[in-house]
């Protein structure tokens, strides 16, 4: 996903908040949505979220930058999580993402290629526990991965 | 994923009645049932593929068989699972069913034959806890060579309570739930008991909060129903933010409307009208299915303005987390509801009187809700005749990591650790050695051997330096580091620290450099003595849970495995093999069969040598023809340690040492 339209970022931030209505609570809400939409939060659309819920610019960035799922930079195409907890680490989840960073030629922090074809982000648990290790790229879970199996799985994806 | 759920308005028993018998009409349609399990793990493993296959075969062939869909079945190792009942028959669980295999299972099923070897067990009669009634499924065994429930050690040893209709019903439809019993206990609730009897009901049965503490229920319910404000709220934690852990969203998959009738209840004891549920953002199908449930519920005149025509009204609404652990910590979940940043507050004032936007407030998690309308409906007699001294009723535990079976098991408290790793779980996988068993998360602690006979609850665990938490239960064997657990713990801790309080903020972060120093081979005896300084002071300071029990990995660790921590110290050497910078990969030159497969899958192309019949097997036909291979060597400057050779050599020829 590139870099959104300033014109786009606000007019999407104004119809969600229309949804909702303008109101403080609705702040975490608004953010999930325009996310969902955008792939990320465009510095346009929460300038647009501080105004219309009159919440200050610097406490809209706390809330953005506190809260692990959002994203203030472009995404890839494809969002590859990589699953963290405790069950995925016992059996090996951290070779997986060394995989994933070796293959993607990602690294120094880096999530996402120069490409903007992938973005790899390492969450906490998604619950799958039972098939760990697991990685779930665009929603679909892969369990019970072998960091060999990493480059076959990323050729399934244009 | 079935057809339109009809909606029936539900005012009275007789329509509750009613809408039981679609519900059951649907559970036992008298012809061929076949269930698949299509919660998230069933996904993973590929449980839409088959669902969807098995539908299509039926339609292709226009087969009588009814095809449908349930969540979690609990086992989550032979995923995908398929339950297929006969009428007159009894109702038979199989597992790892790949979705090239829905014909030849269709024509079992149309014989009344077994599909070969993929049978776990067989149940002849259908338990249901709310009503404690059996239907029965099968007048006699029905089924030669599959064995039933009840002798297998897996399922025998499990009572479920709070997943009474877990894997069994359709959790979108709200007549199945109603069929197995469900909201007879809100009707109940609302037309016979007063607030205080039900209150009363919540205290006798000894219920106490599964998200982790512990905290006696009935007494929070008491609390904020003497508490004074205007309006009052009931929140479902489904946070569920331990790592290791996926019980909530099992219940909220599976069987979401047990969830909302508990919250109701609560509700109507304490004076609420109005309720959340805050879920996490890594469970959007759990979220999806509870937000069914809510709308179904609504459509049926069950949840709204004067239910049962008692004049009690409730509504509730689903909040989204944002990817915080700390938000599963009461205040900091108000906060985040409220629409901000998820920060613990000092709780010198209750929640119960003063949480969410300041009203009084019951917060529960999703497991001790599920309860609730069970111990209404069975009373509180029964349900405290089941447990432990200090610990009543059963706990569902997410039992993963290095066990043989693998899944969601629910369990009476007061049951050992080696009954539920060896009986329930099969024992270690690979039939490694058993090392320890991490339980409560990141507020835990590692329990070794020594203690496999404890018996599990609330007390017990926190003597031995770890807690319940919320019910995850990580088996390691003989290849876990525990310096590097309590490493990845602490990881976890100091990224999910919110900030507010220092010990926690600058504590976890230096607690976690000592570990990664220990990890790396560059720490020395001094280093061990500050890590447990800091331990004890993030402990004794911190503002709210998270960093009050954050250094129980560490003490943990410490305390039951000091020889792991003084190896890697001293002698510079992991020895689980898993800390990288203290591991070396070499290969046995002797037994590499010179196929050449780990250089081909070597991602930094660190391994020389040539394909060919190993020196030692070589002819000297293979010699003169030159057919003669190089073992494999690894060029150790270069080598990344993934361990890929080490998991591709056919042979085990790759050593880590």
């Amino acid at each position: 996903m590139p870099v959104i339209e300033a014109d786009l970022a606000v007019a999407t931030a104004d119809q969600i908040i229309d949804g909702y209505g303008a109101e403080r609570s609705s702040l975490i809400h608004v953010m999930q949505d325009i996310q969902q939409e955008l792939s990320y939060l465009p510095r346009e659309s929460l300038r647009r979220v501080s105004e219309r819920l009159e919440v200050p610019l610097a406490e809209v960035l706390r809330v953005a930058t506190f809260y692990a799922a959002f994203s203030l930079t472009p995404r890839g195409r494809h969002l590859i999580t990589v699953c963290m907890g405790t069950a995925c680490h016992v059996r090996g989840a951290p070779r997986i993402l060394d995989a994933l960073v070796r293959e993607l030629g990602l690294g120094d922090g880096h999530e996402t290629t120069d490409d903007m074809k992938f973005t790899v982000k390492s969450v906490r648990c998604i619950g799958c526990c039972g098939l760990a290790p697991v990685i779930n790229i665009d929603g679909k879970a892969y369990g019970r991965l072998t960091a060999h199996r990493v480059p076959q799985i990323l050729r399934e994806y244009e | 994923m079935n057809e339109t759920t009809q909606t029936f308005l539900i005012r009275t028993l007789d329509d509750l009645e009613e809408a039981g018998q679609a519900g059951r009409r649907r559970l036992y349609p008298g012809r061929v049932k076949i269930k698949v399990g299509v919660g998230t793990c069933g996904i993973a493993a590929g449980a839409s593929e088959l669902y969807r296959a098995l539908i299509r075969e039926v339609r292709e062939k226009g087969l009588d068989v009814e095809v449908a869909a349930t969540a979690c079945i609990g086992l989550c190792q032979r995923e995908p699972l398929v339950d297929v009942q006969v009428p007159g028959r009894s109702r038979v669980l199989y597992g790892d069913v790949a979705a090239d295999q829905a014909a030849p299972l269709l024509e079992a099923a149309c014989r009344g034959e077994i599909f070969g070897g993929h049978a776990i067990a067989r149940t002849d009669a259908d338990e249901e806890i709310l009503t404690d009634t059996r239907h029965v499924l099968a007048s006699k065994a029905a089924v030669d060579g599959v064995v039933p429930f009840g002798n297998v050690p897996l399922f025998s040893s499990q009572l479920r309570i709070a997943m009474r209709n877990c894997g069994i019903i359709d959790s979108d439809s709200i007549e199945e739930y109603i069929a197995r019993g469900g909201y007879l206990a809100l009707l109940n609730a609302l037309t016979k008991y007063q607030p205080d009897a039900i209150i009363q009901m919540v205290t006798d049965s000894g219920l106490r909060g599964r998200g982790g503490g512990g905290f006696p229920t009935g007494r929070k319910w008491a609390s904020c129903r003497k508490a004074p404000g205007d309006p009052r709220y009931v929140i479902c934690n489904a946070d569920e933010g331990d790592p290791g852990a996926y019980m909530d969203r099992g219940i909220l998959e599976g069987d979401p409307h047990s969830v909302l009738e508990g919250m109701m209840i609560g509700a109507y004891a304490i004076g609420s009208s109005e309720g959340f549920v805050y879920v996490r953002e890594e469970y959007p199908l759990a979220r999806q299915k509870l937000a069914t449930a809510i709308k179904v519920a609504e459509q049926c005149g069950l949840m709204g303005d004067d239910i049962f025509g008692t004049g009690f009204n409730f509504r509730v609404r689903i909040a989204r987390g944002g990817g915080a652990f700390v938000c599963g910590e009461s205040t900091a979940l108000m906060a985040s509801v409220e629409g901000r940043v998820g920060e613990p507050r000092a709780k010198h004032i209750h929640t119960v009187e003063s949480g969410l936007w300041d009203k009084p407030t019951t917060l529960n998690n999703v497991e001790t809700w599920a309860n609730v309308p069970v111990i209404i409906e069975r009373g509180p007699q029964w349900f405290a005749s089941i447990g432990s001294q200090g610990s009543k009723g059963t706990k569902v535990f997410s039992l993963v990591g290095k066990i043989k079976n693998t899944g969601l098991v629910e369990v009476p408290m007061g049951i050992t650790l080696r009954k539920i790793i060896y009986d329930i779980g099969g024992g270690i996988a690979d039939d490694k050695q058993f090392k320890a068993v991490q339980t409560g998360g990141p507020s835990g602690g590692c329990i070794p051997a020594e203690h496999l006979d404890l018996e599990v609850d609330f007390d017990r665990l926190t003597e031995v330096g770890s807690m319940m938490g919320s019910g995850g239960m990580i088996v390691m064997d003989e290849d876990s580091c525990m310096v590097d657990v309590a490493r990845y713990f602490l990881d976890f801790l100091r990224y999910e620290s919110c900030g507010k309080c220092t010990p926690c903020r600058e504590g976890n972060q230096r607690m976690f450099e000592l570990l990664d120093k220990i990890c790396n081979g560059h720490a020395t005896e001094a280093d061990l003595q500050l890590l447990q300084d800091i331990a004890d002071t993030v402990k004794t300071t911190s503002l709210c849970a998270l960093g009050k029990s954050a250094p129980n990995p560490v003490l943990s660790t410490i305390r039951y495995f000091r020889n792991e921590y003084e190896a890697h110290i001293r002698d510079k050497r992991c020895p689980a093999g898993v800390c990288k910078a203290l591991v070396k990969y070499s290969i046995n030159s002797a037994l590499c069969i010179c196929c050449g497969r780990c250089a081909r899958e070597c991602p930094v192309k660190c391994i020389t040598g040539q394909t060919g019949k190993p020196p030692a097997k070589a002819t000297k036909k293979d010699k003169e023809e030159g057919k003669v291979g190089v073992p494999y060597v690894i060029d150790q400057a270069a080598c990344v340690k993934c361990a890929t050779c080490f998991e591709v050599c056919p042979v085990g020829a790759v050593k880590r040492t």
